[in-house]
């Protein structure tokens, strides 16, 4: 661990360790998220990636029998995301995801967007219809879907509906976008145009993103941490782990040995 | 080659196996239908189903027992529909599998093995004399959800069963709570299957005469209200033949009723494809 990132932080995460049942899937943990830029976690399947990405919306709270210990501090109000005393609801009020597959819920792409918004108990029309074609307009999919705006999220391609994904996320204005294996479910030229979107994004919004794939956390973050069995192996400016890393395992990953 | 051979034969003989399965099963249906049909058809016309019965269904149409049927019908619905969708909510969304959950799977699985007599009769003591209900409406239909609500808790789990589970991930992750994800998120998409329980539960109250004779009565005057007796098509059906007052009638009743059933399932059918069509 080094590295500590000149940028002001987003949050921090401090020893943290979380269990399936009995299953120990982190141990001790600490990472620093700086603000408005893109930490990336990497590392072989297994390794506790997407374990540690939905701490940070508390998704483990869903299933029966999960326990985090430690701190996962959210700035600037030093809100510690994982204190049973916080609501799950109002730490993803804050921190919105987009999943592995394109998981448009079978409604308008309108509705889509809108949703976030109206579970917040925003009614009025011309409000939803403002934040929406702003979200899209975000995601880069509002010129090609401005005219079926009102038509089934299902019709469009399997790239358009993970942008569509990310809309709905952006809509509510999260202070972290959490991003799991985003493209791994599509096609190459999709993938770029998610991977330059991710980067427009993070002028507006601090990223964590899980991949695997080792280019793109290369082309896209700032930042990345390479995991291995539950443990954060390096952590440093993604130039600096790719060029150099200080860890053999890291290199050993980087470089195809394994994984 | 002999194995080949064989096995060709296995195959020959399974395939006409189920063939007879299925055309027995269809053939017996039909038998009834066509035999209730032959015979009821030249009795229907416009004012069998628009007059009431005269002399104990002797003479005169079935106009009485048709607004009998619905109305006990339109209670059971209306009783039933929320308290099953609410069980099969509580089953699949608000509890994890425990002893609450397997305690309930049980009541509902007995339930559901229950004869439609006994509901009948719970119904007489309890609504009918204990909650001095008589034989009316309310109790008919009230024991008739009684006797529906089992196959719409099923059929509602099912459905909620096989919404995926990356809805609910995705309504939690922005910021919904439980309630606004089961209502925004799953229940719509479940709708169709939920539907078709209902649709079950209709065309079992609408076939149902055990439990009616026993709860609504058999009153051949029109209702004017929830406490009046009535008599439904089924029981009217029942009284008719059992009763040997008039076997053309009967026919007459029980070709009424096939058509009314076919009728529902044609109408639920076509809402249910408009509404799958307008979502996907």
């Amino acid at each position: 661990m080094s590295a500590i990132p000149s940028s002001p932080l987003k949050a921090e995460v401090k020893k943290l360790n979380f269990y399936y049942n009995l299953v120990q899937a982190l141990n001790d943990v600490n990472l620093p998220i700086a603000e408005k830029r893109i930490t990336a976690l990497i590392g072989p399947s297994g390794c506790g990636k997407t374990t540690y990405l939905r701490c940070f919306n508390r998704m483990h709270d869903l299933y029966p029998g999960n326990r985090y210990e430690g701190e996962i501090i959210l700035y600037p109000d030093q809100l510690n995301i994982i204190s049973p005393k916080v609501d799950p609801i109002e730490v993803r009020m804050r921190i919105s995801m987009v999943f592995q597959k394109p998981n448009p819920f079978p409604k308008t792409v309108f509705e889509n967007v809108a949703y976030g918004l109206r579970v917040r108990g925003e009614a009025r029309r011309n409000l939803l219809e403002e934040k929406v074609e702003k979200a899209l307009k975000q995601a880069a999919l509002w010129e090609e879907v401005k005219d079926r705006i009102h038509d089934l999220a299902f019709n469009l391609s399997g790239g358009q509906q993970q942008r569509l994904c990310i809309a709905r996320a952006l809509a509510t204005n999260p202070e972290i976008l959490l991003f799991d294996e985003p493209t791994s479910a599509l096609d190459p030229t999709a993938t770029s145009k998610i991977e330059e979107l991710i980067m427009q994004l993070k002028k507006e919004v601090t990223i964590i993103i899980v991949t695997h794939n080792m280019q793109q956390a290369a082309r896209v973050s700032d930042y990345t941490a390479f995991m291995y069995l539950g443990e954060i192996i390096e952590f440093d400016k993604t130039d600096k782990v790719f060029t150099h890393p200080s860890i053999r395992l890291t290199e050993e990953y980087i470089t195809g040995r394994f994984g | 080659m002999r194995i080949n051979r064989r096995r060709y034969l296995t195959q020959k003989v399974a395939k006409i196996l189920i063939w007879m399965a299925a055309l027995s099963t269809m053939g017996v249906m039909a038998l009834i239908v066509l035999q209730v049909l032959s015979e009821g058809i030249p009795v229907l016309s416009p004012r069998f189903f628009l007059e009431s019965p005269r002399s104990m269904g002797r003479e005169g149409g079935i106009f009485s027992t048709i607004i009998g049927t619905i109305a006990l019908t339109v209670v059971a619905i209306v009783v039933a529909t929320p308290l099953g969708v609410g069980t099969a909510i509580f089953l699949g969304e608000y509890t994890r599998e425990g002893r609450i959950s397997r305690v309930i799977r049980f009541g509902i699985g007995c339930l559901a093995g229950v004869p439609s007599i006994i509901f009948g009769l719970f119904g007489f003591v309890f609504f009918v004399i204990y909650l001095n209900m008589g034989w009316s409406i309310l109790s008919g239909g009230l024991a008739l959800a009684a006797m529906i609500l089992p196959t719409i808790i099923c059929t509602a789990e099912e459905a909620l069963k096989a919404i995926p589970y990356s809805f609910r991930e995705v309504s939690y992750s922005l910021g919904g709570t439980k309630w606004e994800t089961v209502t925004r998120a799953i229940l719509p998409n479940a709708m169709p299957g939920i539907f078709t329980g209902i649709i079950l539960g209709v065309c079992r109250s609408i076939e149902e005469t055990a439990v009616v004779i026993l709860t609504a009565g058999s009153s051949l005057i029109i209702p004017t209200s929830l406490f009046s007796p009535v008599r439904t098509m089924s029981v009217h059906f029942y009284i008719l033949a059992r009763e040997g007052i008039s076997m053309e009638m009967a026919y007459g009743t029980g070709a009424a009723l096939i058509l009314l059933v076919l009728f529902v399932n044609i109408v639920a059918n076509w809402r249910l494809n408009r509404y799958i069509r307008k979502r996907a």
